[in-house]
């Protein structure tokens, strides 16, 4: 191609999956979380010493502010961070070193590297799990020690962060409402950074195809959130659309928010369900219930984040969003562990084909121990609420397996009234995220009918959902994923039974014309996107095939 | 552990126990509760896992997260100096609130 000269900057546009939100411009700016300023030590080693209080004083105090706006998710992990700076056993080893001679920031790294290495040293998941805290510390005190603030308060107003990784309490230390969006190269939707920013409504692109380059820093780009990209350099025509995209976008949030409280009616009248997907306890401090018409998925694996929770963690939580939704619907499935949610020492290593493999249902099947706990947990909640419990059992293939969750449940209602503790039995519903039960979903004794989309269309596409590479094959609007959802639909209406639909499909407004077509009326989805969501079934009609075609 | 040479040279220790009732031991949550609690006491406070042979120091959660001090299991608290009683009194109730969870 022509002259490698003629553009000293070229637009350039990198793929990655979106996460949630819509449009945003402004410039780039680079996060390079191990990237920190050189410094030379000071002249004494007791002034030395002194530079490292001061670090820790400073990171210290950057950790407070962050923890006094967070809630209680974030707070465990800053916490935590916060009590190792002012840890003695740990400090003064440190300044020790450091009075004899050693640099402040080689002292440090070095003793927290050599942390960082014994909690992962033994595969304990609960310390595993804290060394990436270490790590996220180390930076932290260096960024400190040479002058930077440590959290976000040099990013630019209005930027776009870009990042390699990102950590929950990196993410965190953002100010949300001064930047446009955020950009990662590594992370998953799932994630829990995903999850934070779903619930916060930060528009998030990750999975990028690009590295980071620091050549970047400044520069103009443009975040898709809906699209999974990121425009840098664009050109003035490239801008000039996106500019109006954005635009065209925030005025529709903007209108949507306001009436986010407002019962969804489809434009030719029909009542539509709008309910919400809870996905740690923490989002029940940042949203009010009063934006849903209930909780149409609760995914219970946070709970077992450090380990399995015993019963009555898991029943202090159930109850307390039960209490939350104050007489909504809440349903709360049954831990889905596995495929793509490994928990350490509760799902099976090695598994060739982990998504085909022993997950969901499977998994609980063959672990009855902790799912009759889970079990017991959710049959005392069910004793606190005015209205039924409803428990859904993912990755359910055959009715057998349902039946088989039945008599746990049955089983662990007899024990607890026989020990006269207060009980009730919650309607027991089946999760089709499987084609098979799709198909045969008429044959299952179901009080409800949840669609899982997002493992439904990895199944009935043959694509992987964390393989970027088939990501285009996994086609929400594949007319078998929405045949399959229209067979479950019309199944459940034979039955007499409600059907939801709580997978990303439905926390899309691009999508929702297509799943009212469906005959779906009630929808299920993350918090942030319940506006929007509710102001596409406005705009759609409840069931009707474009003009003129009878395709 | 360089403390407990020097605390039982201070005097007796007095020391305490209580069961460690969450489901994953001792994780952050509780050791920074621990430690927390721990250093408002003047008294050199030492806590033990039940397999454990040496103690560790209940005012260092870096230390304290490492015990690894299982569920189910007596976590074994000791204090030496003025106000002993009253820091292995307050652990113990502590971890018998299963640390305010």
């Amino acid at each position: 191609m022509p002259s490698e000269t003629a553009e000293a900057v070229r637009e350039a546009v990198h793929r990655g999956t979106a996460v949630c939100g819509g449009v945003a411009i402004g410039p780039l700016h680079v996060l390079r979380g191990v990237a920190v300023a050189r410094r030379e030590a000071a002249a004494t080693p007791q002034e030395e010493v002194g530079a490292f209080r001061a670090a820790l004083a400073a990171a210290t105090a950057a950790l407070e502010a962050v923890l006094a706006a967070e809630d209680e998710l974030a707070g465990d992990i800053l916490e935590f961070q916060a009590a190792l700076l002012d840890d003695p056993d740990l400090i003064e080893p440190i300044a020790a070193t450091i009075a004899l001679g050693t640099p402040a920031h080689d002292a440090w790294a070095a003793a927290m590297d050599t942390e960082i290495a014994a909690y992962r040293e033994d595969g304990d998941p609960v310390l595993s799990a804290r060394a990436d805290d270490l790590a996220d510390l180390r930076t932290r005190v260096l960024l400190a020690l040479s002058g930077g603030e440590g959290g976000g308060g040099t990013t630019p107003a209005g930027a776009i962060i870009l990042a390699v990784e990102m950590t929950p309490s990196s993410f965190l230390a953002l100010d949300h409402a001064r930047i446009a969006g955020v950009a990662t190269t590594g992370g998953s939707p799932t994630s829990h950074v995903s999850i934070l920013a779903k619930a916060r409504g930060v528009n998030l692109v990750v999975g990028l195809d690009t590295v980071p380059d620091e050549t970047l820093e400044g520069a103009t780009a443009i975040l898709d959130a809906s699209d999974g990209t990121l425009v840098t350099n664009p050109a003035p025509v490239t801008l000039g659309e996106a500019e109006a995209r954005r635009a065209a976008g925030a005025a529709a949030r903007s209108a949507a928010d306001a009436r986010a409280a407002d019962p969804a009616v489809t434009a030719d009248g029909v009542p539509v369900k709008v309910m919400v997907n809870i996905d740690d306890p923490a989002l029940l401090d940042l949203i009010g219930p009063a934006i849903c018409d209930g909780v149409g998925l609760t995914r219970t694996e946070f709970l077992f984040a450090d380990g399995a929770p015993d019963e009555d963690t898991q029943f202090t939580f159930y109850a307390r969003l039960l209490a939350w939704a104050d007489g909504r619907p809440v349903t709360i499935r049954t831990l889905d562990a596995g495929g793509d949610k490994p928990i350490p020492g509760v799902t099976f290593d090695g598994e060739a084909n982990p998504f085909l493999g022993v997950r969901g249902v499977r998994l609980s099947l063959g672990r009855p121990d902790l799912l009759r706990t889970q079990l017991r947990a959710l049959a005392r909640a069910a004793a606190t609420t005015p209205v039924p419990l409803k428990v859904m059992v993912p990755m359910v293939t055959v009715p057998d397996e349902l039946e088989r969750v039945r008599a746990l449940l049955a089983e662990a209602v007899a024990a607890l009234e026989a020990a006269g503790t207060p009980c009730a039995t919650p309607i027991l519903g089946t999760m089709i995220e499987v084609p098979a039960a799709a198909l045969t979903a008429g044959t299952f004794d179901a009080g409800f009918y949840s669609i899982g989309s997002n493992d439904l269309i990895q199944y009935a596409t043959a694509s992987a959902r964390d393989n970027p590479a088939v990501a285009s094959l996994a086609d929400p609007l594949n007319p078998a994923v929405l045949e399959l959802i229209a067979r479950t639909v019309a199944a459940g209406a034979a039955r007499g039974v409600e059907v939801s639909l709580c997978g990303d499909m439905a926390s899309s407004p691009a999508l929702a014309g297509a799943l009212l077509a469906t005959g779906l009326r009630v929808f299920s989805a993350a918090p942030a996107e319940v506006g929007a969501v509710k102001q596409a079934i406005r705009a759609s009609v409840s069931n009707a095939p474009e003009d003129g075609g009878d395709a | 552990m360089t403390g407990s040479a020097a605390a039982s040279a201070m005097g007796e220790w007095i020391e305490g126990a209580a069961t460690i009732v969450d489901p994953t031991g001792l994780h952050a949550r509780p050791a920074v509760k621990l430690t927390k609690l721990a250093k408002t006491f003047g008294a050199v406070v030492e806590v033990r896992a039940d397999t454990d042979a040496t103690w560790t120091n209940a005012k260092s959660p870096n230390s304290v997260m490492k015990m690894k001090a299982a569920h189910g299991s007596p976590l074994h608290i000791r204090a030496s100096g003025e106000d002993a009683d009253a820091a292995v009194a307050a652990l113990v109730a502590l971890v018998e609130r299963n640390f305010d969870a």
